[in-house]
């Protein structure tokens, strides 16, 4: 139909090949920033004896959800831990957690800055739905690039998978504030830092909470893709087992990603309620 | 009494280049007009009134009158599109934003809202103490001081519960806490007593002018509820299309309203509520002396042909009323006693009110009594005029016969 091919490809393959050229340095030292959170996390929380480190979640499981939650989750943990995959549970969880914790170093000043401004606004909303909507494991290959294989560029891809809905709930939250909330702030004589800590983010805190606990979920659930380059875990086993037909082996991880998922939306779910329940 | 806020001139116009709609007013074109064709909404035109040191000011106009675009105007919520605010002496217009902040933190209380805008997340002791926590005062002054509101409320004892276990009254007490617990000058309040049920509204208003006479703030009260306006008001303006069309006292607006507007709303209201017994009063034709005889008496009760006579000494101290037909039975017993001396027995206790006692407590004096007019008197009990039962009938009908009635009594 056309005589020629619009070469976006090589656009693409081209902006990634100079960024990884010329900024090799800065990518290698965010790389090493990342390694050193994740690893540490993960070889912090093997150190403990894996009934102590049950112990632990099962607390904060009781505390932010109750006694039934915090039931399943020593069930659940147990069984991880008799079919052999709690080092598997752990890897992955250091690395949700080292994700979700720049979500929201990155996620939380963008959505405020996107309910303040509504030409960010505008402009950061396609790339919140290209985020969102592009594949997830088109994300893995410059991810690769740029980090090489392994736990990084695992992060990394977890990462900007998980960041959308952070940006948009926080935006969403902030927005929703009642104006005449704002207003009292202003009567009062607040300075914009004091609306934004005392008042708006207070009141928008069970909507950011509810941005947190969807961008966990998404995470829990690129962790698994992330296997793919090498990022271990518990997505590692659910890769064997679709390379070598093993249906039990397959499914026992991916029964211990579903365990790990419910107990980390509850326990975030928990925090949202806790922040609601006088509103 | 000095004059605290001084509004000159004040516009707002909503929508891009609001200057046209200055112009286009000026030529007198229509607030509709000016809407179709420029897309401009007008909040408030060409308003000039000014507030004494210690008074409530009431805005009164129904939804669109811009009442509260005006209030917003004089804390500078809404930035004003031409005019002056003059407030102790300083153009608020002209501030910048950060003495702006200053301006307010010093010289408002804050604001009250009508759906009193209080923070779910915080505690009532810590929502009272929000505006002098923005101030940066120390948490063990402000925390004293948010205390001894919550008392002033009466709301003790509520200190750490959250505004979702309160009752609407108790929510807006917690907002009318939090502006007084900031002790500056001037109190805004939004409909602060709008969203509450009619009980509770009255109750709330009972409250604020008490907590007004021990404070003396500086009130500037939004409603769109004559009743409350004649009730809190020191005076009122009435609002409409965004200029005031009339202010005044209660009784003077509901005396002389300015125009129909006025006036149709005025005939709404309960009269008795706000006239008082000092502008249905008539001037005392005769009163007789405690030292007059029996006889002087009857015949100045006679001369007047009145049904009996109020008796005030030299100094007009209202000492008792007397009762022509007692009197007369009196004389005609002891009619061969040439120097008969009145008996004490004889003087009764008449009603009495004060020129402030609305008419609607005269009414009920009204009941108790079967004779007699009701006397007016001042503070220290000086006979002042009288109210005989025709001119409460008259001022209970519509306006224009009160207008004149009351016009009558003065003269």
């Amino acid at each position: 139909m056309f005589p020629f091919r619009i070469p976006v490809r090589d656009w693409i393959s081209k902006g990634v090949d100079y960024l990884v050229s010329e900024y090799s340095a800065l990518f290698d030292a965010f790389s090493s920033l990342v390694y050193f959170l994740v690893d540490h996390l993960k070889e912090g929380m093997l150190a403990l004896p894996p009934l102590a480190l049950m112990a632990i979640i099962v607390l904060i499981t009781w505390k932010m959800a109750g006694w039934r939650v915090a039931l399943f989750a020593l069930f659940g943990l147990l069984l991880t831990e008799n079919i052999g995959l709690w080092d598997a549970l752990v890897e992955t969880l250091s690395l949700v957690i080292t994700a979700e914790l720049l979500v929201m170093v990155v996620g939380l000043p963008l959505g405020i800055m996107a309910a303040r401004r509504d030409r960010f606004d505008a402009f950061i909303r396609p790339v919140l739905d290209f985020m969102q909507t592009m594949p997830a494991f088109v994300y893995l290959i410059p991810a690769v690039m740029f980090f090489g294989l392994g736990l990084v560029p695992g992060v990394v891809a977890t990462f900007v998978f998980a960041l959308p809905p952070l940006i948009r709930l926080t935006n969403l939250g902030i927005r929703q504030v009642p104006a005449e909330l704002i207003e009292a702030a202003d009567a009062f004589g607040a300075t914009n830092s004091q609306k934004l800590l005392k008042v708006q983010i207070p009141v928008a805190m069970p909507t950011i909470m509810a941005g947190v606990n969807q961008s966990i979920m998404l995470g829990l659930s690129m962790v698994v893709i992330a296997a793919m380059i090498g990022a271990g875990g518990l997505g590692e086993d659910v890769l064997r087992g679709i390379q070598r037909l093993q249906v039990g082996q397959g499914f026992e991880a991916g029964l211990v990603v579903v365990i790990l998922a419910i107990i980390l939306d509850r326990i975030t779910a928990g925090f949202g309620n806790k922040s609601n329940q006088h509103s | 009494m000095d004059e605290i806020i001084r509004v000159k001139n004040l516009y707002k116009i909503f929508g891009d280049r609001p200057l046209k709609a200055i112009e286009a007013l000026k030529k007198g074109e229509s607030k509709n007009d000016i809407l179709k064709r420029y897309k401009l909404v007008i909040g408030v035109q060409d308003v000039s009134f000014s507030i004494r040191r210690g008074e409530t000011f009431v805005l009164m106009g129904l939804s669109g009158s811009g009442k509260s675009t005006l209030q917003r105007l004089i804390n500078r919520l809404h930035q004003p599109t031409r005019g002056e605010i003059l407030i102790n002496g300083t153009d608020i217009v002209k501030l910048g934003q950060k003495e702006l902040r200053e301006f307010r933190r010093k010289t408002f209380c804050g604001m009250v809202f009508q759906n009193f805008a209080i923070l779910p997340h915080r505690t009532v002791l810590e929502n009272v103490e929000f505006g002098l926590e923005l101030q940066g005062v120390e948490r063990e002054v402000r925390e004293n001081k948010a205390r001894k509101m919550i008392r002033q409320v009466g709301l003790e004892g509520n200190e750490n519960s959250y505004p979702s276990q309160l009752s609407g009254g108790m929510q807006q007490r917690v907002g009318l806490a939090r502006s007084l617990a900031v002790d500056a000058d001037i109190l805004l309040m939004d409909e602060a007593f709008s969203a509450l049920d009619p009980l509770i509204r009255r109750q709330m208003q009972d409250e604020l002018i008490e907590l007004q006479a021990k404070m003396k703030k500086t009130i500037l009260f939004v409603t769109h509820d004559l009743d409350e306006a004649f009730r809190l008001g020191d005076r009122i303006a009435i609002m409409k299309d965004g200029q005031i069309v009339q202010i005044g006292t209660a009784e003077e607006i509901i005396a002389k309203p300015a125009d129909d507007y006025v006036r149709a709303f005025v005939e709404d209201m309960d009269r008795t509520a706000v006239l008082t017994a000092g502008t249905i009063m008539q001037p005392v034709r005769e009163t007789a002396f405690p030292a007059d005889g029996p006889r002087t008496i009857l015949r100045k009760i006679r001369r007047n042909g009145l049904s009996g006579i109020l008796v005030a000494d030299a100094n007009r101290q209202l000492k008792g009323y007397i009762i022509a037909d007692h009197l007369a039975d009196y004389i005609r017993k002891h009619s061969e006693d040439k120097d008969l001396t009145l008996r004490k027995d004889l003087i009764s206790q008449p009603t009495v009110v004060t020129s402030e006692t609305p008419l609607n407590e005269v009414l009920k004096s009204y009941k108790d009594v079967q004779y007699g007019p009701v006397a007016v008197v001042d503070g220290r009990n000086r006979l002042q005029g009288v109210i005989v039962r025709g001119a409460v009938i008259a001022a209970l009908s519509e306006g224009a016969r009160t207008e004149s009635n009351t016009n009558d009594a003065d003269t």
